[in-house]
């Protein structure tokens, strides 16, 4: 039987899943941004901190990219069991990256790797960078997340020896030492802690995308350590270097020990397509 | 301090800034970037095809629509991580008579060379849409053939801002005394 879903439904349902998260910032990174001005002691850490809010909301009312770094075009698919057989989806996902880059519009950032040449339309071998994931629903979600090179450029990944577990605030803090300005502050650090050389940076990258605040008494601890370096907004100094620190842990082999740390802008871009058994779809 | 400064600038113009102090920006400013920095350390002078004397350089790739063939329109136009263009700046600075460099995040080991005849202004990394508020006209583009983040774009801007003093021409680098403190921080987080 075929499923109600069209591959016509997958592109549409992409493209509006990147324009939303190119143009909107989710309101949990907004929130946490307004709360650090109001909490922000330094003067130059609080003109950064209202010419990002006002950037914010500019994009959002004129329906235009926060940032001109639209970036490379991640996409965690998640495909329900339950679903009847679907279309070409690696096609309509592709297409939908080509669509969005002339409607959003995108600026074409996807380069082959030593030739430096453009392919145009943000993907290429490998591009957009698609990640399947099965569960057992009846739908078809497909979470759209813009990567921005100022931050991912800055991000590490170390096989520690395993017994040097105790070693891991001070790697998050020379590495945020190391980011300064950079990685346009203030950050969200996604660390990945466990299951193997790819499995941390994915963990990694997969923390970036829980909701801001959500953090346990650890992540907690550490986010303080952060913010008590000063590197501040732009790298320019003050209270608010990092917004939150998220951890995700897998268990890894015994002689092993691999960390990730994924550095974000504070644009923490990302939205979702749900898209029912019937065809009919919406963005969260 | 805050200062209202308009293109092109002379040293006098630059030489009272001093780290720390706010500046917005009217008049022509050309985007550079990586390749762009390449390619105009490889020109010969008497083949370039813009002027620099005086000139403001934004490290900037920013995204801009062709509405109709040679009318272009700027979309977002945020500030690029300028450390990427350190290597390059000492020799372009002293091939060309450039006078303010606009970016993110600061530089690294380029103060000495701008001493008496350049400043490096922060503006707010990411704020793409704010920047495009205040460009009111894309007045050229060279070097297309880079692609359009490469490319070096006139755009005219009025009061573009604000934007911080990051490096000034007396050899003063807010960024390096903030990672001064920084490493100072970091071993007191760590006790």
């Amino acid at each position: 039987m075929e499923s109600g879903i069209k591959y016509e439904d997958i592109v549409q349902a992409t493209v509006s899943a990147i324009q939303r998260a190119e143009t909107e910032l989710p309101d949990d990174v907004v929130a946490c941004l307004e709360n650090a001005e109001q909490e922000e002691s330094s003067e130059i850490a609080r003109s950064h901190l209202q010419a990002i809010l006002k950037n914010t909301g500019i994009a959002r009312r004129h329906s235009v990219p926060i940032c001109q770094d639209t970036g490379i075009i991640i996409l965690f698919v998640e495909i329900g069991r339950k679903l009847s057989p679907l279309p070409d989806i690696e096609q309509a996902l592709i297409e939908g990256v080509m669509k969005a880059t002339s409607a959003v519009p995108l600026r074409p950032n996807a380069v082959h790797p030593l030739t430096r040449i453009n392919s145009g339309d943000n993907t290429g071998d490998g591009l957009p960078d698609i990640k399947y994931y099965l569960n057992n629903s009846e739908e078809l979600r497909i979470t759209a997340v813009p990567k921005g090179a100022g931050s991912e450029n800055m991000s590490i990944l170390k096989m520690l020896n395993p017994t040097e577990g105790d070693s891991i605030d001070r790697l998050v803090l020379e590495t945020v030492r190391n980011a300064g300005g950079k990685p346009c502050p203030p950050v969200i650090l996604g660390i990945g802690v466990g299951g193997s050389f790819d499995k941390a940076a994915l963990l990694a990258k997969c923390a970036l995308l829980e909701p801001v605040n959500d953090m346990d008494e650890k992540e907690n601890a550490l986010l303080k350590k952060v913010n008590s370096l000063g590197v501040g907004p732009m790298g320019t100094g003050g209270d608010t270097t990092a917004l939150a620190v998220h951890i995700r842990t897998a268990h890894c082999h015994t002689a092993s020990l691999p960390v990730a740390i994924n550095i974000q802008c504070w644009a923490n871009r990302h939205a979702t397509a749900v898209i029912g058994g019937n065809g009919k779809w919406n963005i969260i | 301090m805050e200062y209202h400064l308009k293109t092109p600038l002379s040293i006098e113009d630059i030489s009272p800034l001093r780290i720390g102090d706010i500046v917005y920006i009217s008049g022509k400013v050309l985007t550079a970037r990586d390749e762009a920095h390449k390619r105009i350390l490889e020109t010969p002078l008497e083949n370039m095809p813009f002027d620099l004397d005086g000139s403001t350089i934004y490290h900037c790739g920013p995204l801009i629509q062709e509405k109709e063939p040679g009318i272009w329109q700027p979309v977002a136009a945020g500030p690029t991580t300028s450390a990427r263009m350190s290597a390059m700046t000492p020799q372009l600075l002293k091939k060309h008579n450039v006078r303010m460099l606009i970016g993110k995040g600061g530089m690294d080991n380029v103060a000495d060379s701008m001493k008496g005849k350049c400043v490096y202004l922060a503006y707010t990394g990411g704020c793409a849409a704010l920047a495009v508020n205040s460009i009111t006209k894309v007045c050229d583009v060279h070097w297309l053939d880079l692609g359009m983040p490469e490319a070096i774009w006139v755009l005219e801007m009025n009061e573009f801002g604000p934007l911080v003093v990051g490096i000034d021409t007396g050899g003063e680098d807010l960024f390096r005394n903030i990672r001064e403190k920084v490493n100072e921080n970091l071993e007191k987080a760590l006790r």
